[in-house]
């Protein structure tokens, strides 16, 4: 049980009530939330300091326009901002975030953090499509039900990780049909106690409802694998990458959008990885011939070694992709089996080194000669 | 090397400057004999290989990548073996997990004074490699 703060109006107001009154009282001098920017319902992440522009925040909306983690990390990679902000993020996202605060690329000071069990999000292209509006009622009936709704990304589908860690204050979703009613907000730590320890509302002990939710996690689990077998099913050997990435444009955009992907110039893009005429001369007589521009499996393998151990699976890469390649799930699936060797989940524990970054003087003999 | 010897595979071998180097050096100096299939590469410390150069390796037609270190503990710079040791577990099973061909992938210790297990490490691992034909990699042109 945890202390908890419990507010008699809907939970999409409830939380909008919160931030209004930690920004009207000057607790917190901004929030990034996801915004509504015009009419037709298209959303941004916006960081909010004037209390009239939280009318149209949206912080539950199920889009991920970018990965929240990453805005984070820009915003406090020099040391945490000189006036408190709060941020409503979803649990990857979150999780991305550790994995760059890992990396030193953020920190949590003068920060603090809303969470929610997350019910996943649309792709983008239905924010395209303006399909997202339509399906909003269904998606949130489906959430109160802890059941996977409709038309959300592969990633999401498959997600187990849907109750965040290292939130100040966490807002259940999944499974609780008085959404409409009341919203609760759990506080998690001191440092959420402190902050909202002259808020008025009524305080109660509560707890996530870890029956229902580990009966959805089931849900999850049996779809993930289904989406892993047919990644199974699609790459045996060097021929089913081929087959699967062949399609690949080389935008880079799947690395672009990555929360752990945070290199100024990244390995691929550097003139290190830029073909050069003799190179192409030198495949040429190697080879029956050369895919242009090339480098294309070198590429995905390559991000995968440098960023498997800490993927977050939160599914953007997919959502980037211009050519539909399902580079989430194959980054979720082998990224797993990774983190498994080291029992480890990104972004779960922030005082646990990343892996690749510590190692223990007797393991792993089984991989030596 | 033989260039028409068709049958001997190519494998690359990360060699660290001051253990497995100097043992595939001792292996020479004190002529004994093994396959030459090895192309040794030498790097300062076996941490010094990026993932993505054995992937390299492997994608360009590598029958065999073999990385050699100093053994745990005695690594000149104290640890690198160490995250040597996980970054390989790590690629080792990236590569099960497509369905590549992971035997090809070696972590071998070799000390400075070991030049009859550097030899046996080349023999053993070329015989296997040997076994199991010519990298698919090799021929592909889709990349």
């Amino acid at each position: 049980m945890t202390k908890a703060l419990i507010l008699n109006e809907s939970t999409e107001q409830g939380i909008l009530d919160f931030l209004k009154n930690l920004l009207e009282t000057r607790q917190v001098r901004g929030i990034l939330t996801l915004k509504k920017i015009n009419k037709n319902n298209d959303v941004a992440y916006s960081i909010i300091t004037d209390v009239k522009e939280l009318n149209d925040a949206v912080p539950f909306y199920p889009l991920m326009p970018v990965n929240a983690g990453k805005l984070l990390s820009r915003f406090t990679f020099r040391g945490g901002p000189s006036d408190p902000i709060i941020a409503v993020v979803k649990p990857c996202e979150l999780r991305g975030f550790v994995e760059l605060i890992k990396r030193e690329q953020g920190c949590f000071d003068n920060l603090f953090i809303i969470s929610f069990t997350c019910g996943g999000v649309f792709p983008q292209q239905m924010s395209v499509e303006k399909t997202v509006e339509k399906n909003l009622n269904k998606y949130w009936d489906s959430v109160k039900k802890a059941e996977i709704s409709d038309n959300i990304r592969p990633a999401c589908k498959g997600c187990e990780e849907f109750i965040p860690y290292n939130s100040d204050f966490t807002v259940d979703l999944i499974g609780r049909n008085d959404l409409d009613k009341q919203s609760i907000i759990l506080i998690n730590n001191e440092k959420g106690a402190e902050l909202t320890k002259n808020m008025k509302g009524k305080f109660s002990e509560e707890s996530l409802n870890k029956e229902k939710l580990e009966k959805f996690r089931n849900k999850r689990e049996i779809e993930k694998k289904k989406l892993f077998k047919e990644i199974d099913e699609k790459i045996k050997d060097i021929d089913g990458l081929i087959d699967v990435f062949g399609r690949c444009i080389g935008c880079h955009g799947c690395m672009r959008v990555c929360p752990i992907c945070y290199c100024n110039l990244c390995e691929f893009e550097s003139s290190d990885s830029e073909y050069k005429p003799s190179n192409y001369e030198s495949d040429l007589k190697k080879r029956g011939g050369i895919r242009v521009p090339p480098g294309t499996v070198y590429y995905h393998l390559g991000r995968l070694s440098h960023i498997g151990i800490s993927c977050v699976a939160c599914g953007l890469c997919e959502d980037v992709c211009p050519v539909d390649i399902p580079i989430s799930i194959i980054f979720k699936k082998i990224g797993e089996s990774v983190q498994k060797v080291f029992d480890y989940i990104p972004g779960k524990n922030i005082d646990e080194d990343i892996p690749l970054m510590t190692f223990e003087k007797e393991e792993l003999l089984e991989f030596e000669d | 090397m033989n260039k028409e010897d068709d049958s001997m595979p190519k494998i690359l071998a990360f060699l660290c400057n001051w253990c497995s180097y100097a043992g595939a050096d001792l292996a020479g100096t004190s002529r004994i004999k093994y396959p030459p299939s090895i192309m040794p590469l030498r790097v300062m410390c076996s941490s010094r290989v990026d993932p993505l150069f054995i992937i390299k390796a492997y994608l360009g037609g590598a029958d065999g990548v073999l990385v050699a270190g100093c053994h745990p503990g005695d690594c000149h710079y104290e640890k690198g073996n160490y995250y040597t040791r996980r970054r390989f577990a790590m690629l080792k099973k990236i590569f099960d997990e497509l369905g590549l061909e992971s035997d090809r992938l070696l972590l071998s210790w070799v000390s400075a004074s070991e030049g009859h297990k550097y030899a046996n490490v080349a023999r053993d691992f070329t015989e296997k490699i040997k076994k199991s034909g010519k990298n698919p990699a090799k021929k592909k042109i889709f990349l």
